[in-house]
């Protein structure tokens, strides 16, 4: 899954060990796992996990996910680490939810989201970089925080306005939809046919194509900005290189701090957009609770990404997707996707036989790929509970079986304090 | 080393050993300041506010709640503290505790047997759920170099998904009667752990369990300050390489660690399972796992004051019972929580920073007096 | 001071000549003063080198003109005009650059990236204009002759690939005065002279250099003007003409300098420690030790030379049992290949490690705590699983007393400690252990001169009593002149065995080059090598200070008068030290 940047600018810095993914590759490997989901589907006719409707509600659930991701991203390669996603996003789905009410306009919503992230965001700059205390303390009491202030304030706002309570906002505008016109419904029609591949593909066409929030667009183009941002402009270096190696950018005259503030501020904001895109978006109304750990499937997503805008973008879909499945007749899609998983990883273990001799490694990824192969065949559904931990369960097999191959920033996490360059 | 706006403001205090207590001190004076002023500007009497806190708080009633609530806390923050005291943050005590909750009470609920058998087995099946699932988090990180706060966070949730599926009527859960809440069969009274009468003045029982807790805080600091497992703990934590190079098995220690901590995080849902509800159903508290570490931060690993903390969190959450009936949201107090903990946490890093360059300075100053000599060793 | 001062020889020179000048810096931090009263003055179009002992102040005062730190007092003046530098920003705009000592490089961004950080060339005022980028570096690195190629990761460089990198990322900048601090530190002797013909070529084309070194030979063979700091001040300004490495030596300690030299043997015919085929791989299953084998026998001291990198930390680990390897490792009788790093150090492995503050103390513990480390099973600090608290203390009391370990109380943090101290609490510590052998990793690495020879009377009195000791040394005088034997290792191989009784510090440093004899005359040392070697008769102390050991001289490669041209081995781990020297000069 090393989706690096799908963006087409020129490699301007060839990574020399780097696999890198061009269009056309990333075009065919998404047609073979259409290919395998098809097989799948037509093996045990779990229907659902490639119709238009779960491709839509996956991209739905991947948009917050993403978006918490991108949030990581920025803070960890400025080297703060940022477990406060999640109290992050909790402020984002309160503000979200009340600018839009108050201005009566879901963009002021958005905008508004942002902004009580980057609240959020800029309490744990303050007290992460100024005053140097441990990123993993500093996370958890802004999850703390962030709760116990959206509690407050939802008591406090939306308790008198019509149709909100305690605990929840009334009805939030709605952000528009938009569809490419004319294709909706022949693609419904080549989908309800059930036809091998051909459906699948009328399926995740209209997944995409159709009824896609304006909100989710945005979103959805953040990670190309992301990526141009962080690894194209000055900016973006200096910023990453106070996650590598703070002091050499201090000799250099890079204000670390501020890049470190800038990062950290702006990872809040993101997390909060995803909060508020909960609010505003998924659910059309503020609730308690709403956020429901996506800011730590997040920071799974950005992990199982490698730190990379394109990975995470993979890992958020991929979570999303499975967030997805569970709405949607869940035991028997996710089982359906078992034999999806049992191909690909036999497919692996192939692969590292022949082509990089690593017999060891093949082998266990043969076994793994024989045993997921064994439950999808002795079981017909995967209990519904089981598809709520997918992300987690994935993100600790990626860490324990390809730890190796991931490469986090070199100085995150670690404190840093102005002067004390050698 | 630059001398910071901080550095400069700690430069004018001086240093005694009241300094370490006066930092949380002043922080929760802060953390007071902060919430009187969110208060007033959401239109409510700050000092109303605080009068209520305080009067409702030192009900005898209410006080048997705090005491109750704050054995929890401080079992929960003393499993987080065994993990910091090694550098490890065990951020799964929630799924810990949840997990090994669910369990013990279904076999609690399931065994006859004669009255303290009976609760010994219960407790015994906690502790074992609870270290066995953290030390899944210690072998990710021993075997695989897996950080466990990402693992923990990622077990917390694969936790909740096992427990909701165990909770289901085909496997563990009976219906719960008169509700549409379901639960695990209700532990016996031979199970049970009886309850104190402390407090005057009230029908409400302290939870026996409290003694529990105490010898727990009193095992803790018998084992880091006057055993060799607790110096070579504080020895990996200090630092892991000179542990090494001094003999110590780290990875050992790391796996160890892991499982004690997760065997007291199993003890967390105990006082509440065995004292008061003796039955695991939806609606067992959750979130203790996250308390536990912000008052294993205010009171610094060290058993005393984290008994403090959890007193301090607990009178909060009860006393604040009384805000909503007057029209104030109760949350108020999870905000002055979490500003306390913050402030804290920064209050004891200034002061921690303060220290180290002014023993440096006694030590130059004592050992050279009036020769300006250039030191190493003046920036950790 | 005065005693030792010289006359500034630079002094007569006209402001406009002079590229750099500092008058008066002094800079003070809590408790210490790290410069006072520096007076400096650089010529355009030199190499002017910085000499001192580590801890003299060397580094702060490049900070300074770097504009990491801010002078508390004095001037600095650029090409003739006053400057107050904010920032490195601020110096690097006046067209100072620095090289440090450990490279400022991020090793997971390309050579392109690193170079360009802070001053990136934008396209259309946003986006990085690569191709301007690679361009220009391939031109200044064609220009000096660096040879550096853009766009690989710096983590897969050399480090004398590295060190061009830094040098490209100062001269992209358009710096025309150069500090390299420390710069040979990490290099092999083909890199310095690589290093050193770079720097010619610099030099040639009008830039200046200031190059801070404590090896003595490099610096005559490379300078050409040399100003000495000792204690914070500057104490000499001396033309390379007309000094000996030795007189060099004298001024940089400010004192008679002591000798390791060891006199009769105590070698008995019993084998403390044997160690047969001793086998360890790294990383990628390359061998870094490779059939190493060895006796100690009691009473004897075994040497170990070679140039840091060659697999002595390694080997050093793998005795422990802190790094598996392959092989027989034999104690006493016992073959202990299969125990623990735990259970070696209770059969009597006394071990002193290579970098204190990371394997041998806990900093933010108090020194009786420091005690029980490494010994937390054996009396006097524990009874059974309990840790015996009046025991330790006492028994730290007792080091303190017995090695002279400087400090105010046994509850002080380990961290408080000047190096020297703390490396005397180490000894003390592994010497209590009653250690039938004593690993001793550069034990006077870092320390000052009276620590250093505390340090070496307390390893010769435990040798006279039967203790077998394995020294691995950067310092080949230290080595020749404790050592019994000596054996030279080279890219984790043996390669030779050498009498320490009759070999001098230059065919040492040839042999562990793996260069024959003669090949040596081409290692950078070999100019600074002849002059120490000659300066043997000109013992002659400088001055009345002679009897006093000042602690506050923090010297790293310990200064003795015999043969000091041991340049091509003084090559002090980069990897291990940055946790040291992080500490030191700060």
């Amino acid at each position: 899954m090393t989706l690096t940047e799908v963006s087409a600018a020129p490699p301007a810095t060839p990574q020399v060990r780097r696999f890198r993914l061009s269009w056309q590759v990333l075009l065919l490997g998404v047609l073979a796992l259409i290919f395998m989901m098809s097989v799948a589907r037509t093996v045990t006719g779990a229907n659902d996990i490639t119709s238009g409707g779960t491709i839509g509600a996956a991209i739905g659930l991947a948009v917050p996910i993403g978006l918490a991701a991108l949030g990581g991203l920025w803070s960890e390669r400025s080297g703060v680490v940022n477990i406060g996603l999640e109290g992050m996003m909790i402020l984002g789905t309160w503000a979200g939810a009340w600018g839009a009410i108050a201005f009566a306009n879901p963009w002021a919503g958005v905008i508004a989201g942002a902004i009580g992230g980057a609240l959020g965001g800029l309490l744990h700059a303050l007290v992460t970089v100024t005053f140097g205390v441990d990123h993993i303390i500093s996370g958890v009491a802004i999850n703390i925080l962030g709760l116990g202030a959206t509690q407050y304030l939802s008591k406090l706002v939306f308790t008198g306005m019509k149709g909100g309570g305690e605990t929840q906002s009334p009805r939030i505008p709605p952000v528009t939809d938009v569809s490419i016109p004319g294709i909706g419904g022949s693609l419904q029609d080549l989908e309800d046919t059930h036809v091998f591949f051909l459906s699948d593909l009328a399926g995740v066409l209209r997944g995409v194509t159709q009824h896609v929030s304006l909100f989710t667009i945005v979103a959805i183009l953040l990670v190309p900005l992301s990526f141009y941002v962080l690894w194209r402009t000055a900016f973006g270096l200096r910023l990453r290189s106070c996650g590598e190696r703070p002091v050499a950018a201090e000799s250099l005259g890079v204000n670390v701090y501020f890049y470190k503030y800038v990062a950290v501020v702006i990872s809040g904001a993101l997390a909060g957009l995803g909060g508020a895109f909960l609010s505003i978006v998924a659910s059309g109304i503020y609730r308690e609770g709403q956020t429901g750990g996506r800011g730590f499937i997040g920071l799974a997503a950005m992990i199982f990404g490698n730190w990379r805008p394109g990975g995470l973008a993979g890992g958020a879909l991929l979570f999303g997707y499975t967030d997805a499945l569970q709405l949607r007749q869940g035991g028997t899609s996710v089982h359906a996707l078992l034999l999806v998983v049992a191909i690909l990883l036999a497919a692996v273990a192939v692969y590292q036989l022949v082509r990089l001799q690593k017999n060891r490694a093949a082998l266990i990824s043969g076994v793994f790929a024989i045993a997921v192969f064994a439950v999808f065949a002795v079981t017909d559904t995967v209990p519904e509970q089981f598809t709520s931990f997918t992300p987690h369960l994935t993100t600790l097999l990626v860490l324990s079986l390809a730890s190796q191959r991931l490469r986090m920033p070199a100085a995150d996490g670690l404190p840093y304090r102005k002067g004390q360059a050698k | 080393m630059t001398s910071s706006f901080s550095d400069r403001l700690l430069g004018r205090v001086r240093l005694g050993g009241l300094l370490a207590l006066a930092a949380p001190l002043l922080a929760i004076v802060f953390a007071a300041i902060v919430t009187a002023i969110i208060l007033q500007l959401t239109g409510s009497a700050p000092l109303h506010t605080m009068n209520l806190l305080v009067d409702y708080g030192s009900q005898p009633r209410t006080i048997v709640m705090i005491i109750n609530l704050a054995t929890t806390y401080y079992i929960s923050a003393l499993a987080v503290a065994i993990g910091f005291r090694m550098n490890l943050f065990n951020i799964g005590v929630d799924g810990q505790y949840r997990l090994a909750a669910l369990i013990a009470a279904a076999v609690g609920g399931a065994l006859v047997l004669p009255g303290p058998l009976h609760v010994l087995v219960t407790v015994l099946v906690a502790v074992a759920v609870g270290g066995l699932w953290a030390s899944l988090a210690g072998l990710l990180r021993v075997t695989r170099g897996v950080s466990e706060v990402i693992s923990t966070i990622m077990l917390n949730a694969i936790a909740t998904g096992l427990g909701a599926w165990l909770l289901t009527t085909d496997r563990l859960a009976v219906a719960v009667s008169g509700s549409n809440n379901i639960g695990t069969k209700p532990i016996p009274p031979s199970g049970q752990f009886p309850g104190l009468a402390l407090i005057p003045g009230t029908q409400a029982k302290v939870f026996g369990f409290v003694i529990v807790a105490a010898l727990l805080g009193v095992a803790y600091h018998v084992l880091f300050n006057w055993t060799r497992f607790g110096f070579d703990m504080r020895a990996t934590g200090r630092s892991e390489s000179a542990a090494v190079a001094s003999g110590v098995n780290v990875k050992k220690m790391v796996l160890l660690t892991m499982i004690i901590s997760g065997a007291a995080a199993g003890l967390v849902g105990m006082p509440q399972l065995l004292g008061a509800s003796y039955s695991y159903s939806l609606d067992f508290p959750t979130g203790l796992g996250f308390t536990g570490i912000a008052i294993a931060l205010l009171g610094r690993n060290n058993p005393v004051g984290i008994a403090i903390g959890a007193l301090l969190w607990s009178y909060l959450d009860n006393s604040s019972d009384i805000l909503d009936l007057e029209g104030i949201p109760k949350e108020i107090v999870i905000i002055m929580q979490g500003t306390i903990v913050l402030s804290v946490i920064v209050a004891y890093e200034l002061v921690h920073r303060y220290r180290i360059a002014a023993e440096q300075r006694r030590v130059s100053r004592q050992l050279s007096p009036g020769d300006p000599a250039p030191k190493e060793g003046a920036a950790v | 001071m005065e005693e030792a001062a010289i006359s500034t020889s630079t002094s007569s020179a006209t402001a406009t000549e002079l590229a750099v000048e500092l008058q008066g810096i002094t800079k003070r931090f809590p408790g210490v003063v790290a410069n006072r009263d520096i007076r400096l003055s650089v010529r355009g179009g030199h190499v002017h080198a910085i000499v001192g002992e580590n801890g003299a102040g060397k580094s702060t005062l490049m900070k300074i003109l770097y504009g990491m730190q801010r002078p508390d007092e004095g001037e600095i003046r650029v090409n003739g005009s006053p400057v107050g530098f904010r920032t490195p920003a601020d110096a690097i705009a006046a067209g100072i650059g620095m090289v440090h000592q450990h490279f400022m490089l991020a090793d997971n961004l390309t050579v392109l990236e690193n170079i360009i950080l802070g001053s990136e060339p934008r396209r259309r005022g946003l986006g990085i204009d690569f191709a301007e980028a690679r361009r220009k570096i391939q031109e200044i690195s064609g220009a000096y002759g660096l040879g550096v190629s853009p766009d690989t990761l710096v983590e897969d460089l050399g480090v004398g690939a590295r060190q061009r990198v830094e040098i490209l990322k100062v001269l992209y900048r358009g710096a025309r005065i150069l500090i390299l601090d420390e710069p040979t530190a990490v290099l092999v002797p083909q890199e310095v002279e690589e290093l050193f013909g770079n720097l010619r070529r610099l030099v040639r084309q009008g830039l200046t250099i200031i190059f801070i070194s404590h090896k003595l030979d490099e610096v005559l063979s490379v300078a050409d003007a040399i100003t000495v700091i000792r204690r914070g001040t500057t104490v000499a300004s001396v033309d390379p003409k007309d000094v000996t490495a030795r007189r060099l030596a004298e001024l940089m300690v400010g004192s008679e300098l002591p000798s390791p030299e060891t006199r009769e043997s105590t070698v008995t015919d019993q084998v403390a420690l044997s160690v047969r085929g001793l086998t360890v791989r790294g990383g990628e299953g390359r061998a870094v030790v490779e059939d190493v084998s060895f006796d100690i026998h009691k009473g004897e001291v075994l040497g170990i030379a070679g140039v840091e990198g060659n697999g002595q930390a390694e080997l050093v680990e793998a005795i422990m049992g802190m790094r598996p390897a392959d092989g027989v490792i034999t104690l006493g009788d016992a073959d202990v290949s299969a125990w623990s790093t735990l259970r070696r150090r209770e059969g009597g492995i006394g071990y002193i490690p290579e970098d204190r503050q990371r394997h041998g103390l806990l900093l933010e513990a108090p020194l009786w705590e420091n005690r029980i480390l490494g010994h937390q099973t054996r009396k006097p600090n524990v009874r059974g699983p309990w840790i015996d608290r009046a025991g330790a203390r006492a028994d730290t009391q007792r080091i303190v007393r017995e090695y002279d370990v400087r400090t105010p109380g046994i509850d002080v943090d380990a961290a408080a400690l000047s190096g020297g101290n703390q490396q005397k609490l180490i000894v003390g510590r592994e010497m209590s252990g009653d250690p039938v052998v004593l690993i001793a990793s550069h034990p006077t690495r870092g320390v000052d001169v009276g620590a250093q020879a505390a340090i070496w009377d307390h390893l010769r009195a435990a040798r006279a009593a039967g203790l077998a000791v394995l020294l691995i040394s950067a310092d080949l005088d230290e080595l020749i002149g404790l050592s019994d034997s000596l054996k030279v290792i080279l890219r984790g191989r043996i390669v030779a065995d050498v009498d320490p009784g009759d070999v001098t510090p230059e065919r040492l440093g040839s042999a562990m080059t793996g260069a024959t004899d003669g090949a040596y005359s081409t290692a950078p040392g070999a100019t600074g090598a002849g002059g120490g070697a000659s300066a043997h008769p000109e013992v002659t102390g400088a001055g009345g200070g002679a009897s006093a050991q000042p602690e506050v001289t923090d010297d790293r490669d310990g200064p003795s008068p015999e043969r000091r041209g041991s340049a091509v081995t003084d090559a002090p781990d980069h990897r291990g030290s940055a946790a040291t020297d992080a500490g030191e000069e700060a």
